[in-house]
């Protein structure tokens, strides 16, 4: 079947989608936006984290032909037109949160979720709740929440 | 497999009863972990997605009622003051990103009896809504909506198309053990309603067990044993006395069946229910007359 939706603002078409197909594939494997992971297939893991229609879900349980006439953002979405990083990537990365890399664009569409709906700075509970869907084996976790700190106080104090 | 999307009500059901094997989806966080295991391969795909009808809640009569399709995250957002013991369960799904999609009908129609929502629909004696473009409209209480392990009492060419369930009366508690605070499956669960004499309620108390039982299970005589006792002590001041909530604990952790498994042996179930129906019992206790919201 054919799927068509905005995928980060720009309509977009997959054909030949099997009907018991998911979301995070028709991304990954046919729209060519390998950026969502996928590992878990269960939404245990949280790595296909996106946003469909401004809401985060697991990419990997939404089934493909849920998503006709949808709007996705994915986390290649987020960087600025002119390659500028938005503030929760910047800070992932100055924060030294990420590691192997896998589950990162999960945590930053989760972060990215939460911070944008957060009135002022969001307290550590909030922050661990969150994201208490996304797993990550490499770090710890405590440079993830010094990242997300980080990007929520930037983004406070520039207004974003 | 075909994919089939209807948009409104009368044709999703039109639908169903033209494909009786078609798997309905909603959320599908249940439904997509099989397909994507190989483990189910149904006919067709039946998205309730777009059937607005099912994603709407709102007061009927007395009760309110509850769209099949109602997310676990509206469930905390928008019916935490009317259902508060409805709200801790979903708070208590998965994650935010399973509870952005999974839904209240979804959870019935999984039909497992570890899903978080059948204690607190048994306890509050909640009815399920089902319907088919044949026979029209009927309702199932939920404790006979739960026929055996991820088994419901639909016909093929019914769909869920709501949950009928009294706002809280009286203090209500949900709890459930797991190995961490989120997306954990239930080693067991408990939900308790009590409704205070006056002239809205009765007096009688409601509870429900989950993940220890072929289904989810009421625990009647723990039921009738609390509303005795509490009878002629609504308006007393204090805590409950010990012998009373630990007598009660042991009353639900007789009406369990559970089974060794993965999660759990079935000692450790019955002594885990035990603590939490004595817990929920105070809790619920001391929080009488207060204003709650989940």
């Amino acid at each position: 079947m054919r799927v068509s939706m905005t995928v980060n603002g720009e309509p977009t078409t997959a054909d030949d989608v099997w009907e018991g197909e998911s979301l995070l594939y028709v991304l990954r494997e046919r729209l060519g936006l390998p950026g969502s992971k996928n590992a878990c297939e269960q939404g245990e893991c949280g790595s296909c984290t996106v946003l469909l229609d401004d809401i985060a879900v697991c990419a990997c349980l939404v089934a493909a032909g849920q998503a006709q006439g949808r709007a996705v953002v994915t986390v290649e979405g987020l960087a600025g037109q002119d390659g500028t990083l938005h503030p929760v990537q910047q800070a992932f990365i100055d924060a030294g949160a990420v590691q192997c890399g896998f589950c990162t664009p999960g945590l930053i569409m989760q972060t990215h979720d939460l911070l944008r709906s957060a009135s002022g700075t969001p307290c550590d509970a909030d922050i661990r709740e969150r994201l208490a869907g996304n797993l990550c084996r490499c770090t710890g976790y405590e440079k993830i929440l010094d990242a997300v700190r980080l990007a929520a106080a930037r983004m406070a104090s520039t207004g974003e | 497999m075909e994919f089939l999307q209807p948009r409104s009500l009368p044709e999703a059901l039109a639908m169903k009863a033209e494909h009786p094997a078609a798997m309905p989806i909603a959320g599908g966080t249940d439904v997509m972990v099989e397909i994507n295991f190989d483990a189910r391969r149904p006919d067709a795909l039946l998205d309730l997605n777009q059937v607005t009808e099912l994603a709407r809640w709102a007061a009927d009569g007395g009760l309110l009622r509850i769209g099949a399709c109602v997310t676990y995250a509206r469930l905390i957002g928008e019916l935490g003051g009317a259902l508060p013991s409805l709200a801790m369960a979903a708070r208590t799904v998965g994650s935010p990103q399973i509870r952005n999609r999974g839904t209240i009908g979804g959870n019935l129609g999984a039909a497992s009896p570890a899903g978080d929502c059948h204690p607190v629909l048994l306890a509050c004696g909640a009815v399920v809504e089902a319907a088919s473009s044949a026979r029209g409209t009927r309702q199932i209480p939920t404790a006979q909506f739960f026929t055996g392990p991820k088994r419901n009492a639909l016909a093929a060419d019914e769909l869920i198309t709501a949950v009928l369930i009294r706002p809280a009366a009286g203090p209500q508690q949900f709890a459930k053990i797991g190995t961490r605070n989120a997306m954990v499956i239930a080693v067991c669960a408990f939900a308790l309603d009590l409704r205070p004499p006056r002239p809205e309620a009765d007096g009688s108390v409601g509870t429900g067990i989950g993940s220890a039982g072929p289904t989810p299970l009421r625990a009647d005589e723990a039921e009738e044993f609390l509303a005795a006792e509490l009878s002629g002590r609504w308006t007393a001041p204090g805590p409950l006395p010990e012998p009373l909530t630990r007598r009660f604990g042991q009353l639900v952790a007789a009406a369990a069946r559970p089974i060794d498994d993965v999660r759990g042996t079935a000692a450790y179930r019955r002594h885990a229910l035990s603590v939490l129906a004595r817990r929920t019992l105070s809790w619920t206790w001391n929080a009488r007359g207060e204003r709650q919201c989940a």
